[in-house]
């Protein structure tokens, strides 16, 4: 039991550290941050003091502790999936403008060029 | 064309994806048809020389650094059109399916309708024959569109099509860039904002070269995804109205035709 709290402990204390690290670095932007610092901090808090998982899924009425764990857990990451195909589907879409954009300028400017040269 | 309809401003756009084998020869073909509309092949991030053959065929060309599919092709042709104050933009496929010599009837049709399609099918003389699963999608699409834009739509999924008018702004700002997108889909916005639609009966010529996707199972494909497709379009929001006109910018730059 204790070598198990251990290392849940570590694990949770090595998830914070690499998320406050990767926001020191600017390698996440800040919009996701505060989330991410969040989720890391209640990892550490219901690692470090089992019993709350347990007392706070029988004041919800779940069974068995783990399930109510999973629930949320799952029931986060798919809000989490689906906040990221948002935010491809609208980058792809920014990045097609730009290539299209792009095409017509540099169409542009080599009309511009043999304009140039013509004269 | 320029008799009949001079206030039209014409572009010919051909979308082109690694085809250098029958992009010069289309490119060739479309300017003896229409010798005063300039031709711009869009090369859809080819790999192969597509570009540099269209440009020696007397194209200008819109070289897209990656694929971004025909809907994407057409928007940044249509984006140009409208930059350099071109009322009207006409899709001609590279691989040479369409007759460039039908342009100018689609041209003149441009002034009752926005949209004007080249349809296969409206009348019997046709030798493009299309059959199974996507026959079917084709018969649907035309009736569900015929209804929306009530006048008769034989060939919905047709890329031989002259956006003008009202269309050409909407398109350049909202043209799909999704599967099927560029015909279904865009029909469907262009409705919305308000456009008319008219088809002209065209023949659709064997194509040059590639493969036409004529396999059952591609075909039961793309039965559900011209449906999930049409559906997505008829759900989806548009912010199209109240239309703005964009301003056309004023590019310093007088069109050139590279081999002029």
């Amino acid at each position: 039991m204790t070598s198990t709290y251990l290392v849940a402990l570590v694990g949770s204390v090595i998830i914070l550290a690499g998320i406050v690290e990767l926001l020191r670095r600017r390698q996440l932007a800040e919009k996701y941050s505060v989330l991410w610092l969040v989720v890391g901090i209640l990892l550490l808090v219901f690692t470090a003091f089992p019993g709350l998982l347990t007392s706070l899924s029988a004041a919800l009425g779940v069974a068995v502790p783990t399930n109510l764990m999973f629930f949320v857990g799952i029931l986060f990451l798919v809000g989490v999936v689906l906040h990221l195909s948002w935010e491809v589907s609208r980058l792809e879409n920014e990045t097609r403008k730009l290539a299209e954009d792009l095409a017509i300028l540099q169409l542009e400017v080599s009309q511009q060029k043999r304009e140039n040269v013509a004269e | 064309m320029s008799s009949k309809t001079p206030d039209v401003r014409a572009l010919i756009v051909v979308p082109a994806w690694n085809e250098q084998l029958t992009v010069g020869d289309t490119v060739r073909e479309i300017r003896a048809a229409t010798p005063d509309l300039p031709v711009l092949v869009v090369s859809d991030g080819s790999t192969d020389r597509t570009a540099h053959v269209a440009r020696e065929a007397g194209a200008m060309v819109l070289e897209l650094p990656f694929n971004l599919g025909v809907g994407g092709a057409m928007r940044a042709g249509f984006r140009y059109a409208v930059r350099h104050g071109y009322t009207a933009a006409v899709q001609v496929d590279a691989d040479g399916q369409h007759d460039p010599n039908e342009v100018p009837r689609l041209l003149e049709k441009l002034d009752e309708a926005d949209i004007v399609i080249g349809a296969r099918f409206s009348d019997g003389t046709d030798d493009y024959k299309v059959r199974g699963p996507r026959k079917w999608a084709m018969v649907v699409l035309s009736k569900v569109l015929s209804t929306l834009a009530k006048t008769k739509l034989t060939d919905a999924t047709s890329g031989f099509k002259v956006t003008g008018g009202r269309a050409l702004p909407v398109f350049a700002e909202h043209y799909p860039v999704e599967y099927l997108g560029d015909t279904v889909e865009s029909l469907v916005i262009a409705l919305r904002a308000g456009c008319r639609v008219a088809q002209v009966p065209s023949r659709m010529r064997p194509r040059r070269g590639g493969t036409p996707s004529h396999r059952p199972i591609k075909s039961a494909i793309y039965l559900f995804r011209a449906g999930f497709a049409l559906v997505l379009a008829l759900i989806r929001r548009w912010d199209v109205s109240p239309l703005v006109e964009p301003v056309p910018v004023r590019a310093p730059i007088k069109e050139g035709i590279s081999s002029d």
